[in-house]
């Protein structure tokens, strides 16, 4: 459970700084008994998680380091977790006695909210954009597990809306299924791929599957070329498709002598059309506007908060930094191809149980360093 | 009397020999009773007139008419001169080149000759910066020529200034600097330090285009260059290069070459213990070897290297012959040899050299790992005659940080060649198919070569190939005090101390290998027996 406390927000914080990770131990975060949630309408299902994966954007939340811009966005308390896989639990008007086993696509749009008419972007079909998500008839929170009212992953019980459930192949394993949100992420992000010359600035869980999106999505062989910090990302950015695996500081040079371009000071005359941030950082994003070509495009699929940016470049070189948030229903039919075709099972690196969730985040938060992609909470034992 | 090279067997009362590591000095002590060490001979006096000596030689030349009655009114004359990678380190002033060519002018002033050019034949190296420029030419010649614009460096990837001269029957096409082709006589100065140098190198190198040099210079010519400081016809390099020189000679302009031999008198007095032998060591030796070592511990490297490059060699002209190419380089070897061979019995199982901050190819810069590399493994490890120190097989150490540092402004590609290159091969063949020709291409290299100080795009995998026969011919090669993970992307083995290295080769080589140390600097060639 995650609840407004100030001071527990400004203890997360200084112990998140001292060490990633560190502020699931002293900050709002805590382990609380189960309270189902009510179901907002009759029309939603319980759902009993299986796994539940850990984000960036929820490590973020745990050492404090979230941007403001997110408070009037959740609602407290929630209990974390998007990433889902889960059974449906059966009642009368719904399963029929049938077992499904399902992925929940967690943005609180209209539909969800029992909103209508719906906002112009869902009407548009773009739900992850939706203008309601702090209104209806569900408390603020733009997904599930950001929402007082639905609960969450990390939870032995949590609601959705039937709009929300996506069914999970008999083929596809808990791991594989709980590598389907994410995906979805990716997915969306990699149809802004273009078949240029590409560079991925990061490895992590986004980076790689961002990279394995790109691959699986699209016919296109222009070259990709991925940074990763670790060992075990580098080998899983070359399994995963890329054509150059580099280290950060690395990454100007090979997109220099990739593109043929001149260097005029620290920036690159030419450079990538499309360059995929899948970190988010300042570091990052500014390396991005260096490589990116002129009239190019910076994809934010890496969740940025509050950054300081040299932006004369984007100005000269009309360059853009664009988000790239969440998906579509559409896009999580396609996750669960590319997740099948690339295998990303693979990248459930650890499972933990509930009772373990300093361990487990911990983990997450230094998953590169450790060898790890992704980590998850494992609740099949409950 | 200067006393000849030798060879020291190691027993239980030899001192540690010292070792140079980048910018800094150790002492290691060897094995007794399978281990020796080949000492340089010691520097070979000067010539006493050396200003002398070069109008005798210029009037006196070897199968060629005197200077002066080559030169007349109304000709082009060009005068070539080796660049910065020569000498090592720089030698005082006046340098041989100011010397040499100040005499030629004067010859060239009083026989009327108006249209005189100079050019630094560089080749694929960087262009010289100004002050290497004065301090190689003088200032009265800089001044005189610079503004000018009749001293200029050569540029190989200039088209409107590349003339084809011809080609050999190999298919090896000589394209030299266009001026230097159009020239009534050209004049090559040269000095030489090693053996490898000089004769037709000076010339079909130092003033030719990519597309010459990359007929020799790639992996496979240099995999079958077996021997670069002694015999010609056991290197490839050398045969491609005669036969280019055949072609200059034949289809050429006039040509006129100087050529120089300097003794190995190459480091300043406060740096003596370098040249002494350690037993030799005076009191005062011993005290600086201690104070410079530690002191360079602390200094900072950025510091360090200026106090190294800063130095001047104190070394001076033991010989200088003019004339036809190829009879005044058959002297000049003689001059070489007599300053640096040394006669040694037999082959070793383990070879060990300190890598010292300097190659020709780091004048003024870095030792960047790729020229670790290339200095152990192409020019100490090719500094013998007959067959190499080490056996076929044998392992290769070498003392040295071999940091991952990089002149950025000299060695803009070795970076990318660090990065991109060698995680992917090591091997100069694979290399040279996969990957020179991106290189050699590349806009922003060329750019940097033809108007910054950087060496051509291409130059790394020349340096690297410059190593090509000796990474074929080691069983395995040792880098002692490198960082790690630098020393395995050049495909070598690390190691912490002398005694670690002893320990891993012996995996190769066995518990009781024989070890051979080479006492460089200052220069030497081993005449393996």
């Amino acid at each position: 459970m995650f609840s407004r406390k100030p001071a527990r927000f400004a203890a997360a914080r200084l112990a998140g700084a001292l060490m990633p990770g560190r502020g699931a131990a002293v900050g709002p975060l805590s382990l609380e008994p189960d309270e189902a949630p009510a179901l907002p309408t009759p029309e939603w299902v319980r759902l009993k998680p299986r796994l539940a994966g850990i984000c960036g954007s929820d490590l973020a939340l745990v050492d404090g380091t979230a941007s403001a811009y997110f408070d009037p966005l959740v609602s407290y308390p929630f209990v974390p977790g998007h990433e889902v896989v889960a059974d449906v639990v059966a009642h009368d008007g719904y399963a029929h006695g049938r077992h499904r086993r399902v992925v929940v696509i967690p943005v609180l749009h209209c539909a969800v909210r029992g909103i209508a008419p719906v906002c112009a972007a869902c009407a548009a079909g773009h739900t992850n954009r939706c203008e309601r998500v702090a209104f209806g008839h569900l408390e603020p929170g733009l997904q599930t597990g950001f929402c007082e009212s639905t609960g969450g992953g990390w939870s032995t019980e949590m609601v959705a809306h039937p709009s929300q459930l996506v069914d999970v192949p008999d083929d596809l394993s808990d791991e594989a299924a709980v590598m389907i949100e994410p995906t979805a992420c990716a997915v969306h992000a990699a149809k802004r791929y273009d078949g240029s010359h590409t560079a991925i600035i990061g490895a992590g869980t986004l980076g790689l599957l961002t990279l394995a999106a790109i691959r699986a999505t699209s016919d296109a062989t222009g070259p990709i070329i991925v940074t990763a910090r670790y060992p075990e990302q580098k080998r899983l950015a070359k399994e995963l498709g890329a054509d150059v695996v580099c280290a950060s500081d690395e990454l100007p040079r090979w997109v220099r002598s990739t593109t043929h371009s001149l260097v005029v000071g620290d920036q690159l005359t030419c450079g990538c059309p499309r360059v995929f941030d899948c970190v988010g950082s300042s570091d990052s994003i500014q390396q991005a506007l260096q490589v990116v070509a002129p009239g190019g495009e910076v994809e934010m699929v890496g969740m940025p908060g509050n950054v300081s940016l040299e932006l004369t470049s984007l100005w000269h070189r009309e360059t853009a930094i664009r988000g790239v948030y969440a998906y579509t229903r559409a896009d999580f039919d396609t996750a669960i191809d590319v997740v099948r075709s690339a295998g990303l099972e693979r990248l459930v690196s650890a499972t933990y149980p509930l009772r373990d969730y300093t361990d487990a985040i911990a983990h997450a938060a230094n998953a590169g360093r450790r060898g790890a992609v992704k980590i998850a909470f494992d609740m099949r034992s409950h | 009397m200067p006393r000849p090279g030798f060879v020291l067997e190691v027993d239980r009362s030899t001192p540690p020999s010292l070792f140079w590591r980048g910018e800094n000095f150790s002492l290691e002590k060897l094995p007794a009773g399978r281990s020796r060490v080949i000492y340089p001979p010691e520097p070979l006096p000067a010539i006493k007139d050396i200003d002398g000596a070069i109008r005798n030689a210029l009037l006196n030349p070897i199968d060629q008419d005197p200077l002066p009655s080559l030169l007349f009114p109304g000709m082009k004359l060009t005068i070539c001169f080796d660049d910065v990678s020569l000498p090592l380190p720089k030698m005082r002033r006046p340098d041989t080149r100011q010397r040499v060519i100040e005499a030629v002018l004067d010859m060239a002033a009083d026989a009327g000759v108006e249209d005189v050019h100079l050019i630094a034949a560089l080749g694929l190296h960087r262009r010289m910066h100004e002050y290497e420029l004065r301090h190689a030419l003088g200032d009265r010649i800089y001044d005189a020529f610079h503004p000018r614009g009749m001293l200029t460096q050569h540029d190989a990837e200039d088209p409107d200034n590349l003339a084809v001269i011809g080609e050999t029957p190999h298919g090896e096409v000589l394209e030299i600097n266009k001026r230097a082709a159009d020239s009534d006589l050209v004049v090559y100065v040269n000095i030489n330090s090693v053996p490898m140098d000089g004769g037709w190198k000076s010339i079909t190198t130092g003033l030719a285009s990519y597309r010459c040099l990359s007929a020799h210079h790639n992996g496979h010519t240099l995999q079958n260059t077996r021997s670069l400081s002694g015999h010609r016809e056991h290197s490839a390099l050398h045969q491609s290069i005669w036969r280019l020189g055949k072609v200059l000679r034949d289809h050429g302009p006039k040509l006129f070459q100087i050529e120089t031999t300097l003794n190995t008198d190459m480091f300043p007095e406060q740096f003596s213990f370098i040249a002494t032998r350690e037993w030799e060591w005076s009191a005062r030796e011993r005290a600086t070897y201690l104070a410079t070592t530690k002191a360079l511990k602390r200094t900072p490297i950025k510091l360090a290297r200026k106090i190294f490059h800063g130095m001047e060699g104190p070394h001076q002209m033991t010989s200088i012959q003019a004339g036809e190419t190829s009879a005044v380089h058959e002297i000049t070897l003689e001059h070489v040899y007599r300053q640096q061979l040394v006669p040694v019995e037999g082959q070793t199982d383990i070879l060990t050299m300190g890598i010292p901050f300097v190659c020709p190819y780091n004048p003024d810069g870095v030792m960047n790992p790729i020229l670790v590399m290339c200095m152990g493994l192409g020019y100490l490890f090719n500094m013998y005659r007959n067959k190499p120190l080490v056996r076929e097989g044998g392992v290769i150490i070498m003392t040295h940080p071999t940091y991952r540092d990089f002149n950025p402004v000299h060695h803009p590609s070795y970076i990318d060649f660090f990065e991109q290159v060698l995680p992917d091969t090591t091997d100069p063949v694979v290399m040279g198919q996969k990957w020179e020709k991106q290189f050699a291409e590349d806009e922003w290299f060329r750019h940097l070569y033809r108007t910054g100080n950087a060496y051509h795009g291409v130059h790394p995998f020349y340096a690297w190939y410059w190593g090509a026969h000796g990474q074929q011919w080691a069983g395995k090669v040792i880098i002692v005090g490198g960082d790690p993970a630098t020393v395995r992307r050049l495909g070598f083995t690390p190691a912490t101390t002398m005694d670690d290295a002893f320990e891993i080769a012996s995996d190769v080589v066995g518990r009781a290998p024989t070890i051979t140390h080479l006492h460089v600097p200052a220069l030497l060639v081993a005449d393996v027996s």
